[in-house]
């Protein structure tokens, strides 16, 4: 492993520390029980099977839009559209398996439309940006809250049942996900997360055009001189970036957690996608990785919530400072030459030796 | 239809529903002036929002509230800086972090301060006071419509022309351009951009805060989590519309603001349903950046001959 790969690892994980050591600080501040909510953040999941369950299990969706993101970021193209491709795939999947009843049918093409939906929907601001040549990252922005209301406006007029407030008509049972560990909620679902980064990686590092895609990313003039079309690289990273996390959305609606559409607002899975990518470094192959640990700390967080006087949302700022220091490439950057001139001079040694 | 738009309190409610906007619309164009996106702006006026209900419910004086709100928006704007300038993170994902934590910061704020879930309804927040000017209210039609408007509203006009005047007409607004056109030129005839940068960044993030408060001590009257909803990104849109001009985000603005005063009387006609009323600003955005680019890039063609 080279020293600046080793360095990578050192500082992600110096940084996630360091994020964790000031949300501890935070908590001690606002906390009149401290080391109880800490002690329930750090060692909740494991007080029980159903808690290691809910680890899982919320580890699946994030593994969807972590890999899409990674897929979208990859091609250097800021789309932040995955929130809302998310969310209209669990709307599309829900209004699939509430009309389709039939077994093994309903639940497979309610997948399938909810991943061509969240590629369509991802598709916008790319041909925005290919026609128009508009910012997608501030295209993609909008878009989102379009997909939110819609949403609602689906729940309160169309697919709504009358006798449940604000929620859709039941999903069809034999569109559910079937559970995997009895007396948890892990569903099929994160076996098809895990193939699913496992493609996505296949793709990015070991395909041609996955490989077209990440030399755009790096460098779009070179790619542009090397004759890789630009526009083919952005719709292909955009359709496939959008279909993950549309079938991620899907997933989670037809997981045993849901049984009707009832989002009424964002879930914020592709803003949180943006942590698993920053700590999988574009690399889909780690995101179940990055997944596990926001899963983790998740679950510890809403176990602390339950017990104790710390809300849950402790962990957006841990998230955030996560991003901050992961991402400064400053961070640390006097050691990393210092450890890159050591090696060398070592191996200056070496060869006078 | 047409009747309940030619009217004074409709254009006034364009105004009231185009303020916030309107100082993160200014707010993202000095940023982008000094060659800076600035995305924190959503999650520095979600801070805003709660600070400026904390501040004032503490001190019980709307403007020391506002004061200390200014001053924390600066130094968020100031920490987006250091993170930006001086550690190299990326703009985009660093404003990613800050909205995060915006985003959970409010809620756990509000909890600890007040024991409030999410909405601040048991702090006793004091609201900015509405202002008449006698002169003015005398004018016909004009008169009624800025007759009683907050004094943030008042304040945002008179932050357009102020604006205006610091881009275009003092040293530091050259310094600002000139970093924002080229920095490498800027710094060869000795303007120290990183500083330039950082007041970029410390005056947007101030002037983001005023609207954050407008939101909950004057457009509203108490916090409620997530309420800055897009507001930020949307100012993003209108401030790149209006070319990152004090004057051009001012009309985008109120377009804004006439988009959403409109969609409250199609509601209220029954025009519209409740949903896509509230869907239409983003609309708006998202259809009027797609014009606006195009004809950005129509006229790049023209001029280059092809």
């Amino acid at each position: 492993m080279s020293s600046a790969k080793r360095f990578d690892i050192l500082r992600t994980l110096l940084s996630v520390l360091i994020a964790l050591a000031i949300s501890f600080l935070i908590i001690l501040f606002v906390s009149d029980q401290p080391f109880e909510a800490i002690k329930y953040l750090l060692i909740g999941p494991f007080t029980s099977k159903r808690n290691l369950g809910t680890v899982v299990e919320s580890m699946i969706p994030l593994i969807f839009t972590g890999t899409g993101v990674c897929i979208m970021f990859s091609a250097n193209q800021i789309n932040l559209a995955s929130e809302g491709a998310f969310h209209v795939g669990g709307l599309v999947a829900s209004c699939v398996a509430i009309y389709v009843t039939a077994d093994f049918v309903s639940p497979v093409l309610a997948l399938v439309c909810a991943g061509l939906v969240g590629a369509l929907f991802t598709a916008i601001p790319a041909v925005m940006k290919i026609t128009t040549s508009t910012n997608e990252m501030v295209s993609s922005l909008m878009i989102n809250y379009i997909a939110l209301y819609f949403g609602t406006y689906m729940i309160n007029n169309v697919i709504g049942d009358p006798a449940a407030s604000t929620a859709s008509y039941a999903l069809s049972d034999a569109s559910e996900l079937p559970t995997l560990i009895s007396g948890t909620r892990v569903h099929l679902g994160i076996v098809i997360a895990l193939v699913v980064a496992v493609l996505g990686y296949f793709f990015l590092y070991r395909t041609k055009i996955g490989y077209e895609l990440r030399l755009t990313g790096e460098n779009g003039e070179f790619a542009r001189y090397s004759g890789i079309s630009i526009v083919k690289v952005v719709m292909i990273s955009q359709l496939l970036g959008g279909f993950v996390a549309g079938l991620g959305g899907g997933v989670e609606m037809l997981s045993p957690i849901y049984s009707r559409f009832t989002w009424t607002s964002l879930l914020g899975y592709g803003w949180d996608a943006i942590v698993i990518c920053t700590l999988s470094k574009k690399n889909p192959l780690y995101t179940p990785l990055a997944a596990l640990f926001l899963a983790y700390l998740r679950t510890g967080a809403s176990i602390m919530a339950r017990r104790t006087d710390v809300s849950l949302e402790i962990v957006q700022i841990t998230q955030g400072i996560i991003i901050l220091l992961v991402v400064a490439e400053q961070f640390l950057s006097k050691y990393k030459h210092r450890m890159i001139a050591k090696e060398s001079k070592a191996a200056l040694k070496e060869e006078e030796a | 239809m047409l009747e309940s738009i030619l009217t004074p309190s409709f254009f006034s409610s364009v105004l009231r529903a185009a303020t916030p906007i309107l100082y993160a619309t200014l707010a993202s164009g000095v940023a982008s002036k000094a060659g800076i996106t600035n995305m924190a702006l959503e999650g520095i006026m979600l801070f805003s929002a709660l600070f400026g209900v904390i501040f004032s419910s503490l001190t019980q004086s709307a403007l020391i509230g506002l004061l200390l709100t200014i001053l924390c928006g600066a130094l968020l704007g100031m920490f987006l800086a250091f993170f930006v300038l001086n550690l190299k993170t990326d703009e985009i994902l660093a404003a990613i972090a800050i909205n995060l934590m915006a985003t959970g910061g409010t809620v756990l704020i509000l909890l600890a301060f007040s024991g409030d879930r999410g909405v601040s309804s048991s702090v006793q927040s004091v609201a900015t006071p509405t202002v008449t000017i006698p002169i003015i209210k005398d004018i016909p039609f004009i008169g009624e419509v800025l007759s009683g408007q907050n004094v943030l509203t008042w304040l945002s006009l008179l932050a357009v022309v102020v604006m205006h005047l610091l881009l275009y007409k003092t040293p530091l607004g050259l310094n600002i351009r000139s970093v924002g056109e080229n920095k490498n030129a800027a710094e060869s005839v000795g303007i120290n951009s990183r500083r330039v940068q950082y007041i970029a960044l410390i005056l947007s993030g101030a002037l983001t805060s005023i609207g954050g408060f407008f939101l909950s001590g004057g457009y509203m009257n108490s916090f409620t989590k997530d309420m800055s909803s897009g507001r930020g990104f949307i100012a993003l849109a209108a401030a790149s519309m209006g070319g990152n001009t004090p004057i051009g985000g001012f009309l985008v603005s109120l377009l804004f603001g006439f988009a959403q005063a409109l969609a409250n009387i199609m509601q209220l006609k029954s025009f519209l349903s409740y949903e896509f009323v509230l869907m239409v600003p983003y609309l708006t955005t998202l259809i009027g950046l797609g014009i606006y680019y195009y004809s950005q890039k129509k006229k790049r063609e023209r001029l280059s001959g092809k």
